[in-house]
């Protein structure tokens, strides 16, 4: 298959993807919906699951496979539009979504039959659980890969920056982490809350394979996945926009968590048809 | 695993943190998938020889207590039998939340081992003790809580542990040269208390280091024609409420001694196990205070606060003359 099919192949995924998390959100309702984090790491979510990682619901009660960890727990939005792209449950599941005696909350939890591996929400956990499994497949010999995408708000959390200084530590060239790079957290800009500085440069003299790319240029995405790195694990920093692809939301923290009304859902309906 | 004299013996002069670390040895040969952890603690563990012995089996994850347990976690996932330990304030306090998020909510197996907990390292001050270890342990929905009586019990809960499902705490109490409750082997399951004595005036539940001190207290008791019960509480959680009820009805005392604060450990087991016990008798709760003491000695630590066989008996004696 050429790079250009597969980046198709991408980009569909994609437009699929957006339109279940829009969905999704709606379904919500008045419990909101965390769309501003979901939507600005879409493309690297398409990217990882249409041509990296290799999950699906027959592979997926074996441990000798691929690990997607969303350390970022809030984004579940886009995990759940992945998960039901893949067959692990339907489109109709998601409008149960945040509703009582639901699989789909509002942070994913762990559930083996839907293809959910971890609990995540509290932020600052995933990174050691990637690292735990990487360390795991390579003592099983596997060829197998660990997945993380982490926020940039979730790297203020201590326990991150045990991750960060233990995975190279332990040669984890089967590792790679996304750092989602929207600039913004909760309640305002990175900079004004706490300053995360030069992080590329910051991971890389952790001894990282480290990496800053456009987080929504699907070639880009591509290519930096497929680079293989020599005995380090690869961290990307991927620059996004928060909100991406929706053009009310772009780049407004209002849409970290919010209420989607029927007239911004209709708004975004139209938006995602004409792309 | 079988007990002989020797092993108990042995057991007991290095202690209960280098029983740990030798047991890992025989446990090694046992569980192909084993994975002991530690936070820069392999001597104080035990685990030198481990180390070197086993280095596909270990690994040391750095100062760094909430990579550790979500290393474990990741290695648990990956189909590993993992063992974490540290000093039982770090391995319980400074990584609660990976532990409520990882082994409470998503189950995951993993068995921490918290070393040198209670009042061992009272020299050191507070930072190095735990006498809150129990409580938040046993906080956690799912977690299974043990408190092995002597260091020969350390052996048999560790073995217990590698084959149990789900998660587990192993607190262990004591320094060098711990007391010795069986002399010889016996049959040790996770979730059932042993009666080591029996005696229908009053019963006295202990935990961890207490227990040789209780069987103690319960024979200078006789002397003055008190006839105790005495059990060994290991496993604090899941507890065995119907063996705790029918060893709590009609008595003239119910006694609990541990080395924790009385504030959710084993005073707090029993007395919400006896909640709904219609027949139910007085509780005495023998434990460390709530509060940062001054430090010091271990022994002398215990003897102030009446956690000898003297102090228990005493205690007892003037409770009952109330």
């Amino acid at each position: 298959m050429s790079t250009d099919t597969k980046i198709n192949n991408i980009k569909s995924l994609k437009k699929k993807l957006l339109k279940n998390v829009v969905d999704t959100a709606y379904y919500a309702g008045a419990s909101s919906a965390h769309i501003g984090g979901a939507l600005s790491c879409i493309d690297i979510v398409s990217t990882l699951f249409t041509e990296f990682i290799k999950i699906n619901p027959e592979n997926f009660s074996k441990k000798d496979r691929d690990y997607f960890i969303l350390s970022k727990g809030h984004a579940c939005l886009v995990y759940y539009a992945v998960l039901a792209e893949l067959g692990f449950f339907s489109r109709d599941d998601l409008k149960s979504f945040e509703k009582t005696d639901s699989f789909l909350l509002g942070h994913p939890i762990l559930n083996e039959k839907y293809g959910i591996d971890f609990s995540t929400g509290s932020l600052g956990m995933g990174l050691s659980i990637g690292i735990g499994l990487a360390i795991s497949l390579k003592k099983k010999k596997s060829e197998n890969k660990v997945y993380v995408i982490i926020g940039d708000g979730e790297c203020n959390e201590g326990s991150i920056w045990e991750g960060m200084m233990s995975a190279p530590h332990f040669n984890l060239d089967n590792l790679t982490i996304i750092i989602d790079k929207n600039n913004l957290q909760q309640t305002g800009k990175n900079e004004d809350i706490m300053s995360l500085g030069d992080l590329k440069s910051k991971i890389s003299s952790f001894g990282w394979d480290a990496h800053s790319i456009d987080g929504h240029n699907i070639k880009d995405l591509y290519d930096i996945f497929s680079q293989k790195t020599d005995s380090k694990p690869k961290a990307i920093v991927a620059n996004t926009i928060k909100g991406k692809g929706l053009s009310f939301a772009e780049n407004n923290n209002k849409f970290h968590h919010t209420v989607l009304t029927k007239a911004l859902y209709e708004k975004a309906l139209k938006e995602i048809e004409s792309k | 695993m079988k007990l002989d004299k020797s092993k108990i013996k042995l057991f007991s002069t290095i202690g209960s943190r280098a029983t740990f670390g030798m047991v890992c040895l025989d446990l090694a040969k046992e569980i192909d998938n084993l994975m002991v952890l530690t936070s820069d603690v392999s001597t104080s563990a035990g685990l030198d020889r481990f180390k070197l012995k086993y280095p596909d089996k270990y690994l040391d994850v750095g100062i760094a207590e909430q990579n550790l347990i979500g290393v474990a976690t990741g290695l648990s996932s990956g189909g590993h039998n993992v063992f974490t330990t540290t000093f039982a304030p770090f391995q319980t306090m400074r990584c609660f939340e990976q532990i409520k998020v990882n082994l409470g909510y998503m189950k995951k197996k993993v068995t921490m081992v918290g070393i040198a907990s209670g009042v061992a390292l009272g020299t050191l001050g507070f930072t190095h003790c735990a006498i809150e270890d129990l409580s938040l342990m046993r906080s956690i929905p799912g977690m299974t809580v043990i408190s092995p009586a002597d260091c020969g019990e350390v052996a048999k809960s560790v073995f217990a542990a590698a084959k149990h499902k789900g998660p587990i705490y192993i607190r262990l109490t004591g320094v060098a040269n711990n007391p010795i409750v069986y002399n010889d082997d016996y049959k040790f399951e996770i979730g059932k208390p042993i009666k080591l004595e029996e005696g229908n005036d009053i019963t006295i539940f202990a935990t961890g280091s207490m227990v040789s001190r209780a069987v103690d207290a319960s024979k200078i008791l006789s002397k003055q024609n008190i006839k105790a019960s005495v059990i060994n509480v290991h496993t604090i959680k899941p507890l065995d409420i119907n063996f705790v009820n029918k060893n709590s009805e009609n008595r003239k005392l119910i006694v609990t001694v541990e080395e924790h604060s009385v504030i959710g450990g084993l005073a707090s087991a029993i007395s919400e196990a006896n909640s709904q016990l219609i027949n139910k008798s007085k509780q005495l709760s023998i434990s460390l205070p709530d509060k940062y003491f001054q430090g010091g000695e271990y022994l002398d630590l215990l003897n102030k606060y009446n956690l000898n066989s003297e102090g228990i008996a005493t205690t007892i004696t003037k409770n009952l003359a109330i």
